[in-house]
């Protein structure tokens, strides 16, 4: 056992809080409000290679381990969760499944610009009639000659309309329910792909959230990714890796919301003293510590075992549904402690609360971890 | 060992900078207690003249070291010849304003000479087993340190405004000794191409008896001239904290701050300025601090001597119409 | 061409300072980073570097074992290698030990170049530097603001008192890195990787054929303490012209200082 990271994910950490605190920091409020997707920030967090922490180097990647994904998706939730979220799905959703299912050829044309971040990735597994549930997929892929011929639509999808490549679902035959999936690499501005609706959202409200429909979108053989029927597998596999890019989000925005609520319970004099001073504070602050303690040694531990190459399924899920929950419960203390004050938009407590809720929802709800967690448990 | 304290007189075109006749007033007082005679150096070109008025702040004697190479300060030209004297002469201690030109010259002076030196210091105390004790802010003023130098001189840079100067007395006389400057080829490597001077009608920041400073609550660079037309009602100086230098409303020579300029005037006025430790570091020896900011928890306050909660934006032009009135 | 960086890690400039209970500034749980105007000398170099094919950087620094994460950094930054003099006999190093001991390392290396910051924020003397430059018998340029080099000479200019002044010297020089030079880099994650893969050579004193004895510092500290805490003064009240009416008289009749 040790708990010590290394001098490397200590550098790690202060380079994205530098980053974050003066690049992401002053625009993080105004961006939310208008709800303006971060693409300048997006390119310089790429600069300093953190599109693809965990690729490898001969695509481009950074080579470094799950931890020190962990730990940049992390940073940049503490201070700008779109942020966060933006660089999660680019490469935990968009770009880990070609890394892990691609071929040679697949990565060298697709991986190398997503490591780098020259392209954004997105992902499309969700549809109206598929949420938690992918075997409700609609979204056809049909086989003719050299190419698939891909209709129908996706909604909710991170990084949509700014992603440069799609790795998308699609049923190819219906009998076969969730072995008749298929995953596909689709580019944008392929004929017939183009983008609906943008979600106006309670929370990260400057990350782009757009529906995407395609209609006799036909892409060549070479784009199905895995093999036919492979298509669920890959999607879950991408969403076990998945949950420690949002787990680590739901981190970071508790860490945040937590520094803040610190800082101004330290500052706000009420009654003659420091809000600190009150043991009700104390007990407050001391509570949101533990979880946020507990959290990160969950997340951390995914992120390890990711970097292991050891199952991750169990443990993801299992940082994924605590820190959830903690970033949802640290956040509304948060706001809490910072009273009238922390209801305002004046300070991001609020902002913090708002961008907490989607945690315990995306990548798998907070419901279906317990159900992977339980099948877990179950099988053993 | 009668071999007294030096002065180094900066002068620029002929003027000498406030801070060497501080160094001349204060190091009368020190001269005194150690009964050692007070000794200004002038380096430069025409610079006799300055002879009389050094001696008027209470030099016992001026030395004058003029050369055509001495015309404008250059590192290498200013330090062979103060080396040379001080070789020469063997002063047990000299004191150099920390300016610009301090700051180049006094350690490449005590490198040469093989001794220490002590920067930017705010105290100079006599002290009986190594001449002087100097007391120097570190960590940009959040402590102190007493320093002694273990041989002489003993050099330091003094801070601009730790000392007040003397009232003159022209009828003061001092023995003005000539010396050639001889200076090493070696030192006249670095050739000055330019000097730009911006004219301003201000007082320079670092030896400003009054600073008006404006922070993150300027809001914009467009708005400087509300806090300019303040200094020049009061004959202060203008300043800015890091947030408005970074956020590219005023240039960073105004920067007051630990990674900016250190000030020390009797008046410092901070407008929209929160007072982040990194500021106060540059400004915490200001005599008298006034702080002017629309948030009652600004950090300023906790320091400040006077303290108005409200719009800057109203208050300075109001302030500013007040000292008018008062003339 | 040869660039030498010379480095020193400080306490962060957020940092409280507090003296320990034998009386000397207290370094525990200290955030400890590049000094600041170091950063700016490295941005230099890297930035010459990559205009000069060929160029090398390499950071030269005297410090305890702890300097070796900011080293890591400057190296994540982009430097190609680095020295490190630590020594256990050395004990309180003064600004004439410093120089003297940077001076040895670098007269064992190749340079064309010597980048430093102006002043570290600790001590804040702003003397090593000039003093290294004495030592090797180097011309330097004090508080630059911009740099160019054309074949053997570089112009900087400088920061004076009320302006600036242009300076030309024949390369090797030292210059010091003034706030405003450029906009230092962020290490990236590849750099942060390869830093672990660079060359830090860490020397004693008996390496550059030296020893503490044979160093003899030129000034020692007697003591440290804190400033006495300024406590909050008077808050004035009123309308704005009421306000600003009161302050303008308190200045002149009580604080007398207008």
């Amino acid at each position: 056992m040790n708990f010590e990271l290394t001098e490397e994910h200590n550098m790690m950490r202060e380079m994205v809080r530098d980053f974050a605190e003066t690049e992401a920091g002053p625009g993080a409020e105004e961006r939310d409000e208008k709800e303006e997707f971060p693409l300048d920030l997006w390119k310089k967090a790429a600069e300093l290679g953190l599109a693809g922490v965990t690729f490898p180097e001969e695509y481009g990647g950074v080579g470094a381990d799950y931890i020190s994904y962990a730990i940049t998706v992390e940073e940049l939730s503490r201070v700008d969760p779109s942020l966060g979220v933006t660089v999660s799905a680019h490469a935990s959703l968009g770009s880990n499944p070609i890394n892990l299912f691609g071929t040679p050829e697949q990565k060298e044309k697709y991986l190398s610009k997503l490591a780098t971040g020259e392209h954004m990735g997105a992902f499309g597994l969700t549809e109206s009639m598929a949420g938690s549930d992918a075997s409700g997929t609609r979204t056809t892929a049909v086989r003719e000659g050299d190419e698939y011929i891909i209709n129908g639509s996706k909604i909710f999808i991170t990084n949509g309309y700014y992603a440069d490549t799609y790795v998308i679902t699609a049923q190819m035959d219906k009998s076969k329910g969730n072995k008749g999936i298929a995953a596909f690499i689709i580019e944008k501005g392929t004929p017939g792909f183009t983008f609906g609706k943008k979600e106006k959202k309670m929370g990260i409200r400057a990350s782009a959230t757009y529906e995407l429909v395609f209609e006799d979108v036909h892409i060549p053989k070479e784009n199905l990714l895995g093999e036919e029927g492979q298509g669920f597998k890959i999607a879950m596999v991408t969403l076990d890796y998945g949950r420690i890019g949002i787990a680590s989000q739901a981190l970071g925005i508790a860490q945040g919301a937590y520094e803040q609520a610190l800082k101004y319970s330290k500052e706000r004099v009420q009654f003659g003293q420091t809000l600190s001073q009150f043991q009700v504070t104390q007990f407050k602050l001391a509570d949101m510590e533990i979880q946020i303690e507990a959290a990160r040694n969950l997340v951390y531990k995914a992120a390890y075992l990711a970097g292991e190459h050891q199952p991750v399924s169990k443990a993801a899920a299992i940082a994924k549904v605590f820190a959830a929950e903690t970033a949802n419960k640290v956040a509304t203390e948060a706001v809490q402690i910072l009273g009238g004050y922390g209801y305002t938009r004046d300070y991001p407590a609020e902002r913090f609360m708002r961008d907490a809720k989607i945690t315990e929802i995306y990548e798998g709800t907070s419901e279906i971890q317990r159900i992977v967690i339980a099948s877990h448990i179950l099988k053993d | 060992m009668a071999n007294g304290i030096w002065i180094f007189i900066e002068q620029t075109k002929g003027e000498i900078r406030k801070v060497s006749l501080e160094l001349l007033s204060q190091g009368r007082i020190l001269a005194d207690e150690k009964g050692e005679p007070l000794t200004a150096v002038i380096l430069g070109k025409d610079i006799a003249p300055l002879a009389d008025q050094v001696a008027s702040y209470g030099a016992d004697k001026v030395i004058v070291i003029e050369d055509d190479k001495l015309t404008d300060y250059t590192t290498g030209a200013y330090t062979s010849a103060l080396n040379k004297a001080a070789q020469k002469y063997e002063p047990n201690a000299i004191l150099i304003g920390n300016t610009a030109i301090g700051k180049d010259l006094a350690p490449r002076l005590a490198q040469r000479l093989g001794v220490g030196l002590a920067s930017d210091v705010t105290g100079v105390t006599a002290d009986a087993d190594n001449y002087f004790s100097f007391k120097r802010p570190i960590y940009a003023g959040k402590a102190f340190a007493e320093v002694v130098e273990t041989q002489t001189p003993a050099i330091a840079t003094v801070r601009p405004n730790t000392f007040p100067v003397a009232a003159p007395d022209a009828s003061k006389k001092a023995e003005v000794i000539t010396e050639t400057a001889e200076i090493d080829p070696a030192d006249l490597r670095a050739i000055v191409k330019d000097i730009a001077i911006v004219a301003s009608t201000r007082p320079d920041l670092i030896e400003a008896n009054i600073i008006v400073s404006g922070g993150r609550g300027m809001k914009g660079p467009e708005n400087y001239v509300i806090l300019e037309a303040l200094a020049d009602v009061i004959g202060a100086a203008v300043g800015a904290s890091r947030a408005a230098v970074d956020a590219g409303w005023i240039e960073q020579k105004f920067q007051v701050g630990q990674t900016g300029k250190t000030v020390s005037p009797t008046l410092y006025i901070a407008a929209g300025i929160s007072g982040a430790i990194q500021h106060l570091a540059g400004m915490g020896s200001s005599k008298v601090i006034v702080a002017i900011n629309k948030d009652p928890e600004a950090n300023i306050f906790t320091l400040a001597d006077y303290g108005i909660v409200g719009d800057l934006f109203e208050i300075v032009p109001l302030l500013t119409e007040e000292f008018k009135k008062l003339g | 061409m040869n660039i030498v960086v010379t480095l020193k890690q400080t306490f962060d400039t957020e940092a409280k300072i507090a003296l320990t209970s034998s009386g000397s500034i207290d370094d525990n749980g200290v955030k400890q980073v590049i000094n600041p105007y170091d950063e700016y000398a490295i941005e230099e170099a890297l930035k010459l570097k990559e205009a000069n094919e060929g160029s090398e950087v390499t950071l030269v620094s005297v410090g305890g074992a702890g300097t070796e994460s900011a080293i890591r950094t400057a190296l994540a930054m982009g430097a190609d290698q680095a020295v490190l003099v630590s020594d256990p006999t050395l004990e309180a190093v003064d600004e004439l030990v410093a120089a003297d001991i940077l001076a040895k390392a670098i007269a064992q290396i190749p340079y064309d170049i010597i980048l430093s910051g102006r002043i570290a924020v600790d001590d804040g003397s702003a003397q090593v530097a000039v003093r290294l430059a004495e030592a090797l018998g180097l011309p330097s340029v004090s508080s630059i603001q911009k740099l160019e080099i054309t074949g053997q000479s570089a112009v900087a200019t400088r920061d004076i008192d009320g302006g600036s002044e242009t300076i030309e010297v024949p390369l090797p020089a030292v210059f010091t890195a003034q706030k405003g030079l450029n906009e230092p880099r962020l290490p990236g994650m590849k750099g942060i990787m390869a830093a672990k893969k660079k060359e830090l050579k860490v020397l004693t004193l008996a390496d550059l054929e030296t020893s503490a004895a044979a160093l003899n510092a030129g000034s020692k500290v007697t003591s440290y303490s804190l400033p006495t805490p300024r406590s909050a003064g008077k808050i004035i009240s009123g309308e704005p012209a009421q306000q600003a009416a009161e302050l303008a008289k308190l200045l002149r009749e009580e604080a007398k200082v207008i």
